[in-house]
């Protein structure tokens, strides 16, 4: 297992730049995951960690040993495709077996070892069946087998879960996080789904139009986005802006809105001019006290909460709220956020202003 | 009583199995006639009207397969009793067999120089078309159709040039001069029909491969081929038939030792009289190596021809 590095990745084809410059690390045995909206890169830089794309420039280290230039055979990994990339004339064991038969193993410790991994993942009884009429969880199980069965350096695995329905994602993605727990293997996982991201992973790296816009555990980025962006894509309903022109010194706390103070957390810069307050849905409250006024456009009932639209002078906001509360379209009510929760963005160019609050979890890669 | 939208109605279904089978039988008549010439005496095959009912001969392919000479009585006399059933056949004509002919030669040669050649546009097309189909090769378009250009106009309209080539170059009448001309006129059909059938091959296969630690021609040879055997195999087919029928080049370029079978059954129609029983039986024997080689591969070329349709 092994600790993966990449810095200042950069990958063109021809005149399109897919990744510019990413920098981050992925530790020992973590669950990190390559998150970002279809087109962004994520999954290029996947493939040049895998080495089935050569960067254009910079270094990939995997266990400390430079192999940006290295073709995929000579990297010791395994790599998860989206459409399992099962070799349709080969049975499930044989499947399995591949990649050891490569490595000149004998007969017997080959099988030994097929049926170890088949034996984790409950998959013994379909060894001798080929792959072309199996259910799409046990094509995933066999694709993971033919990565695990080696003991590769690292997992990669390129929306494994993709061309599984809906029901069934859920429990392979409990699956697959238990079977990462138990080998302890360092696994990097690529996904648009934030959902997803936030389940399974230790670690995010979230990327937009080929830059690395956060990582950071799903905490730090769910709670303190260093990018409009991030605030965007990750949360459902996403984070709310309000739009406004105001200012806010290092060290102060507070700015004001159609000159309404409101609190936000001590800031660490100073800026003057367009900016967006963010807040999450589930910090905003409908408080008849508060100073900031709102009218209700449209409820949501999702069960145990209900969305609440509100349109305000800064733009409409959504806040989250108890599914009891009684809530009428066309009602004025005052809003409140939670003052902790709050992060100031440049509106012009959507990066969060550091704050005392969310100091030391912006890493931008 | 209910339709179906996609399966069709009874009445359709038996005009369109009346029409397919009656189309197969008029594509059959030429192939039946030649097979049942082949059988008849050569009385017979110049009947008019037509026999349809005969006494079946093998004369035919006792003559294709024999060169004989007029004797007179006394030869006849002389020789003693005939040994063989075919020499009995050919005395009752008045003739003695005096050696055999030379159609099991020209057979050979059509063997070697067909599935030689086709042999050679498969490793060569399948390869070319691999490289077309993945790898950045500079031009690539441009290529694609020089290469298909080459079959823009009939083979046969470079044959004067090819004729000269050849015999500086000391190829003709040569079995691998032969084999080299039929490949290249076949290998611009294989290479596209080919790099078809690779593109449809997810690339997955063989990243997966490589990263199992495979080299790059490992994966192509492990995982690719089976993959393309299908498109293999149906080019295959197409790339035999060309130059297992191929008349024109052959008469131009082949004479003695690498004549091919075409140019040669006509001629046996020379010897003597005419002997079209012999020149049927000779196309007979011809049809059955092209026959059995598809239906070998029939599996894979009914799935070859519809491959944009069925395949993933």
């Amino acid at each position: 297992m092994a600790q993966i590095r990449i810095e200042n990745v950069r990958k063109d084809f021809g005149s399109f730049n897919a990744v510019k410059s990413s920098t981050f690390t992925i530790e020992d045995g973590e669950f990190f995951m390559l998150l970002g909206p279809s087109g962004c890169g994520k999954t290029t830089t996947l493939r040049m960690m895998a080495g089935l794309e050569l960067p254009t420039s910079g270094e990939i280290y995997i266990d400390g040993e430079e192999v940006g230039q290295k073709p995929a055979s000579q990297r010791d990994i395994a790599f998860v495709f989206q459409m399992f990339a099962l070799y349709p004339h080969m049975n499930v064991g044989k499947n399995i077996s591949y990649p050891l038969r490569c490595q000149g193993l004998s007969k017997a410790e080959v099988t030994k070892k097929v049926g170890e991994i088949a034996e984790i993942l409950g998959i013994t009884d379909i060894l001798n069946t080929p792959v072309g009429g199996l259910s799409g969880g046990d094509r995933q199980r066999v694709a993971l087998g033919r990565a695990i069965v080696r003991d590769p350096k690292a997992f990669f695995m390129d929306e494994p879960l993709g061309a599984l329905d809906a029901e069934f994602r859920e429990h392979m993605s409990e699956e697959l996080r238990a079977l990462h727990d138990r080998m302890n293997a360092t696994t990097v996982y690529v996904t648009h789904d934030q959902l997803e991201a936030m389940q399974m992973g230790d670690k995010i790296v979230v990327m937009n139009h080929g830059v690395v816009e956060q990582f950071g555990v799903p905490q730090d980025i769910y709670d303190w986005p260093a990018t409009k962006f991030v605030a965007q894509f990750l949360g459902s309903p996403a984070m709310n802006f309000l739009d406004f022109n105001g200012m806010i010194g290092s060290g102060g706390n507070e700015v004001r809105l159609n000159d309404i103070p409101l609190s936000v957390p001590t800031s660490i810069e100073g800026t003057n001019g367009a900016m967006s307050l963010g807040v999450r849905p589930e910090h905003v409250r409908l408080d008849d006290t508060a100073k900031y006024r709102g009218r209700v456009k449209a409820t949501e009932y999702l069960g145990t909460t209900q969305i609440v639209t509100l349109e305000t002078a800064n733009g409409d906001i959504k806040a989250r709220v108890g599914s009891a509360d009684k809530v009428r379209v066309g009602d004025q009510t005052g809003l409140s956020f939670d003052p902790r929760t709050i992060t100031l963005f440049d509106a012009d160019t959507g990066v969060a202003l550091r704050s005392q609050a969310n100091e030391g979890v912006l890493n931008y890669g | 009583m209910s339709f179906s939208v996609t399966e069709p109605a009874k009445g359709t279904k038996w005009i369109a199995g009346f029409l397919v089978i009656s189309y197969a039988c008029i594509t059959l008549v030429p192939l039946l006639w030649i097979i049942a010439t082949g059988f008849k005496s050569p009385a017979d095959s110049i009947a008019y009207p037509p026999v349809v009912l005969f006494e079946p001969s093998v004369e035919g392919y006792v003559n294709l397969f024999t060169e004989r000479t007029r004797a007179t009585p006394e030869m006849l006399e002389a020789a003693g009793p005939a040994d063989t059933w075919y020499d009995e056949i050919v005395r009752e004509r008045g003739t003695i067999i005096s050696g055999p002919s030379r159609y099991g030669e020209r057979f050979l040669n059509s063997v070697i120089i067909g599935f030689g050649s086709t042999l050679l546009c498969m490793i060569l097309g399948t390869m070319a078309a691999y490289a077309f189909s993945r790898f950045k090769v500079p031009l690539k378009d441009d290529l694609l159709f020089f290469i298909l250009s080459t079959r823009m106009m009939p083979p046969i309209a470079v044959a004067i040039p090819i004729f000269l080539m050849f015999r500086n170059l000391g190829l003709n009448d040569t079995h691998l001069g032969m084999i080299l001309l039929y490949t290249a006129v076949n290998l611009s059909l294989s290479v596209w029909l080919l790099k078809g059938f690779i593109d449809e091959i997810p690339i997955e296969y063989e990243e997966a491969a490589l990263i199992d630690g495979y080299t790059r021609f490992q994966a192509f040879y492990k995982v690719v081929l089976p993959q393309a055997a299908t498109g293999i195999a149906s080019t295959a087919i197409f790339c035999l038939i060309f130059a297992w029928n191929e008349y024109a080049f052959a008469v131009l370029l082949t004479s003695g030792t690498a004549q091919t079978a075409p140019p040669f059954i006509p001629t046996i129609i020379g010897v003597s009289g005419k002997d079209w029983p012999a020149v049927a039986a000779g196309a007979t024997i011809f049809l059955v190596p092209v026959m059995v080689f598809t239906i070998l591969l029939r599996k894979h070329l009914l799935r070859g021809i519809t491959f944009g349709a069925v395949r993933k």
